[in-house]
């Protein structure tokens, strides 16, 4: 298609002058203009004034507009991590049958996206220990949401209290917030120690009015939680549910859920296959069996097919909305199924070893990085005297706003956590960059 | 015409891929870990297949798999039109690849660019400000109908119910359940668009909003849109536009000058996103004057040149825990910014060209009309779900089935513009192959595509759910 065609129409819309004067013919339209059915008083005549521009005129716009973005070597997690993802996930998720495929409502002609969202939802069982995974949420804190709902319907007792730890994303507390109004939920927050949940004012807070019991591993300041097993026994003493927040990398190293008596399991599961990505992200959602006919968003299964052979295809669709309307159990149809298919590529390519090397990693580098922080002068780290993962915090002699403001001018990014406090992430794609990191740090941290 | 472009070869053993924990199963005992052993797990069993054999299992995958690039997909309400290429690569540039946690300073061009697209928005929607944060169309309307009761709750008014045509999408429902709210279920009436004298009677001091598609689910313009938008209002209420039919408007009608206060747009539909084989999309809401105060926090101004995030005053708070499907945001963008007024008017124009086309060369009948981007046709005596099987031996996806219910035995079908004459030729001679056939042969379908029929009730009935599940596992 030339520049000067796009004055035309779009350039996907394939049909001739000729076809279309044929296909107008044929319905017995006069023009097209004559099809559309929209009254004279709710008609627009009027332009939206966006100019059309050809395949490469586009690519350069939006290059113009996004060379804006700073060239930065980022030390950020919070939420939302920077794992390598090899070249072979882009290039097979790439492949137009999967990418520009929909929901797999008829599953004869989809059986490879079912398979590979089949083959997510088990590898996310044998990183929890939990039976029932669903094909993917819109990102942690929407599957963290869901799983406050989930605690109100399957619990036996009333009360509608969701305990969250003191150290909690806060866009997260924000979207739990708000999927906790509808059902007449309340967050509140518990303490911390040291970083970690601190298990006796937990036990103070919790009591029969509890619904739910959320604790994170790694917590958002890269902390292991130590006590899990007690926050278990807590929730389960007082029937409410345990929600754990984690990721797959950490779960391939960390205890397994289902042996801390975790109920459900949410968090990014976009930690692995999709990279640092603006925040886009993947829920994960792991619950136990018994809770299966409460699962929010899509089940895939295996069946049989009319030959007798193994065939997949969604199922326990009576739980959503299409089917069951305001009883759903939620209002999720589109989700981020092709994440997901992403997320299983990389952890397949990783494989068992690759991922447990992965996960110690995270665990050993911050630890060393710390360990080098801790000698610069104007630097303590790590603040919480805890097992870390990924990231950690840092106490800052100078106020943390002017340490990593400096540091921005040195082309490296850092969390600013408090007036005294910057929060540091480093993966296996920040190896090169830590002794820059280091030595900017000395002469900004001082 | 004959029927010639069956898609589906495959035969016997050839059709089965392997699971990957049938191929390459492993297990690794977790020794000399970098935490202390009470702390980590015991052991991992995961698949570990090489390189080659990873690529060929998802390459073999990809082949069982039906997407817009496979064939025809006119599948009703879902708008499956072409995903351009190009699309893919702007946003897997590396400077979009950034972290959500940068100062505003460092991420001008991702603001600038989510300005640029808020502002597309509003102007082709008619809206005053758009919200980009939400991360699905669904997500869209939890976000309007929350805004919805923030402005209530301003107005120091506690409304109870959401109002809802018996033709609307389940989301609808679901969402204002979810957002606590009673749902009234308003019937269509006989022409097949909303029942004026009913929702009369169902307006009132309990209404929140009225949340309503148009073209509706039949693909028929909702006339008497102006009276509908005078009744919810004079009532107090809200009108709530669902913009899973908006491919139907683009340049022709604006929901904002329909009278419509909130609206989502499905950017995964309209904007040529690809859906992924059920996501990621995007669902931006747009708002009329008066209501961006309540917009998710945090929102996109520009201030001399420079844009940054801001709290809007009355925010409703988060529905994504960072800024949304960031990625889905910039192939929008780029659509858009490509097909500019005369492409989005004219995307518009073939895809109702092309539904009514199609209407008129299937012998199906097509009891309502006239429609616009899609048609619900009916099965008639045949079982939709049947007939929808059987066009998949032809190679072709079938339409939407068995709703809106509305329609006898529906077959919601919405070719978009992406089809060429010859193809719709080709697509209606599927349908009409179709139709002339029997029961039987219907129930026996499909025979050609990787699976014959699935058993549904015995994926449900004895549900299995991962490898671990399997009887022969």
């Amino acid at each position: 298609m030339s520049e000067r065609e796009t004055e035309r129409g779009s350039p996907y819309a394939p049909q001739t002058a000729a076809e279309t004067t044929a296909m107008l013919d044929a319905v017995g339209a006069a023009d097209l203009e004559s099809l559309f059915d929209v009254p004279e008083s709710v008609a627009f005549d009027g332009e939206f004034g966006i100019d059309a521009r050809s395949e490469r005129e586009t690519k350069r716009e939006v290059a113009r507009l996004l060379r804006r973005n700073a060239d930065l070597t980022e030390f950020l997690g919070r939420g939302h991590y920077d794992h390598y993802v090899p070249s072979v996930v882009d290039d097979l998720a790439g492949r137009s049958e999967f990418l520009t495929s929909y929901t797999q409502y008829q599953p004869e002609v989809a059986q490879g996206f079912l398979q590979a969202l089949f083959e997510y939802q088990s590898m996310l069982v044998e990183l929890t220990g939990l039976g029932v995974a669903n094909c993917s949420m819109y990102d942690d804190a929407t599957a963290l949401g869901e799983a406050a709902t989930l605690s109100q319907r399957v619990r036996s007792v009333s009360g509608d209290r969701i305990l969250v730890p003191g150290h909690l994303r806060e866009g997260k507390r924000a979207v739990l917030a708000n999927y906790a109004d509808g059902p007449g939920l309340s967050v509140e927050s518990y303490p911390m120690d040291d970083g970690a949940v601190d298990v006796d004012a937990l036990a103070d807070a919790i009591d029969s009015e509890t619904a739910m019991v959320y604790a994170e591993t790694p917590t958002v300041r890269g902390v292991v939680e130590e006590n899990l097993g007690a926050i278990g026994d807590l929730a389960d003493d007082h029937d409410a549910l345990f929600c754990l927040g984690s990721d797959p990398v950490a779960l391939s190293l960390l205890e397994r859920p289902v042996d801390v008596g975790a109920d459900v399991v949410v968090g990014d599961a976009g930690s692995l296959g999709t990279g640092t990505a603006y925040g886009f992200g993947l829920g994960m959602f792991v619950t136990r069996e018994e809770y299966l006919r409460q699962v929010p968003g899509r089940l895939v299964g295996a069946s049989e097919d009319a030959a007798d052979r193994r065939a997949y295809t969604l199922t326990l669709q009576t739980r959503e909305q299409h089917i069951r309307k305001e009883r759903a159990t939620s209002n999720i149809c589109t989700n981020q199924a092709w994440v997901a298919l992403r997320t299983a590529m990389h952890a397949a390519w990783l494989g068992p070893d690759g991922l447990v090397d992965l996960a110690n990693e995270c665990v050993t580098r911050p630890r060393d990085l710390a360990a080098r922080l801790d000698e610069v002068v104007g630097l303590q780290a790590p603040v919480h005297d805890r097992h870390h993962f990924r990231e950690f915090v840092a106490r800052t002699d100078q106020p943390a706003s002017a340490v990593a403001g400096d540091l921005l001018d040195e082309g490296y990014a850092v969390s600013e956590v408090g007036e005294h406090l910057i929060q540091v992430c480093a993966t296996e794609t920040t190896a090169e960059a830590e002794d820059g990191l280091v030595a900017a740090l000395s002469e900004v941290a001082k | 015409m004959k029927y010639d472009q069956a898609r589906w070869t495959d035969d016997g053993d050839d059709r089965y891929e392997p699971l990957l924990s049938e191929k390459a199963n492993e297990t690794v005992e977790i020794e000399d870990a970098a935490l202390p052993d009470d702390l980590t797990r015991d052991s991992l069993t995961l698949p570990d297949p090489a390189e080659p054999e990873l690529a060929r299992h998802y390459t073999r995958l990809s082949q069982m798999n039906y997407g817009v690039e496979s064939g025809p997909f006119p599948l009703g309400s879902c708008t499956m039109k072409y995903n351009p290429s190009f699309t893919e690569d702007v946003a897997a540039r590396p400077d979009a690849a950034i972290h959500p946690d940068r100062p505003d300073a460092t991420v001008q061009g991702t603001l600038a660019l989510c300005h640029r697209l808020q502002d597309y928005l509003g102007r082709i929607g008619g809206m005053d400000a758009v919200t980009l944060q939400p991360p699905a169309g669904a997500a869209g309307e939890f976000t309007g109908i929350e805004i919805a009761k923030a402005y209530h709750e301003a107005n120091d008014e506690e409304r109870r119910e959401v109002v809802i045509p018996d033709s609307a999408h389940g989301t609808n429902f679901a969402t204002a359940a979810m957002a606590g709210y009673e749902v009234v279920e308003l019937p269509s009436d006989d022409d097949g668009r909303v029942d004026t004298e009913a929702l009369a009677a169902a307006v009132g001091d309990d209404t929140a909003a009225l949340m309503l598609t148009n073209p509706n689910t039949l693909g028929l313009f909702e006339r008497d849109i102006e009276e509908i938008a005078d009744l919810v209002h004079d009532a107090g209420g809200l009108l709530y536009y669902d913009g899973a039919n908006l491919n139907a408007l683009l340049g022709r009608a604006r929901p904002g000058d329909m009278g419509f206060d909130v609206m989502h747009y499905n950017v995964h539909k309209t904007f040529a996103t690809p859906h992924g084989g059920g996501g990621p999309g995007a669902g931006p809401v747009g708002v009329r004057e008066g209501l961006a105060r309540f917009l998710p926090n945090p929102h996109v101004r520009e201030r001399d040149g420079n844009y940054e995030y801001y709290e809007p005053e009355a925010s409703i708070g988060k529905v994504h825990g960072f800024y949304g499907n960031w990625p889905v945001l910039v192939k929008a963008f780029a659509y858009i910014a490509r097909l500019g007024d005369a492409g989005l008017r004219d995307a518009s124009a073939k895809a109702v060209l092309n539904a009514n086309y199609l209407a008129e060369q299937i012998d199906y009948d097509v009891p309502f009309g006239p429609f616009h981007h899609e048609f619900v046709a009916s099965a008639g005596e045949q079982d939709a779900a049947d007939a929808a099987k059987r066009m998949l031996d032809y190679g072709v996806h079938p339409p939407t089935t068995k709703w809106p219910e509305i329609v006898d035995e529906a077959l919601m079908t919405e070719p978009t513009e992406g089809e060429t004459k010859r193809s719709l030729d080709q697509l209606a001679a599927a349908f009409d192959a179709v139709a002339a056939e029997d029961d039987e042969t219907l129930a026996a379908a499909p025979s050609r595509p990787a699976a014959r029929r699935i058993d549904q009730v015995s994926a449900a009935r004895n549900p299995r759910l991962s490898w671990q599940a399997l009887d022969d596992a």
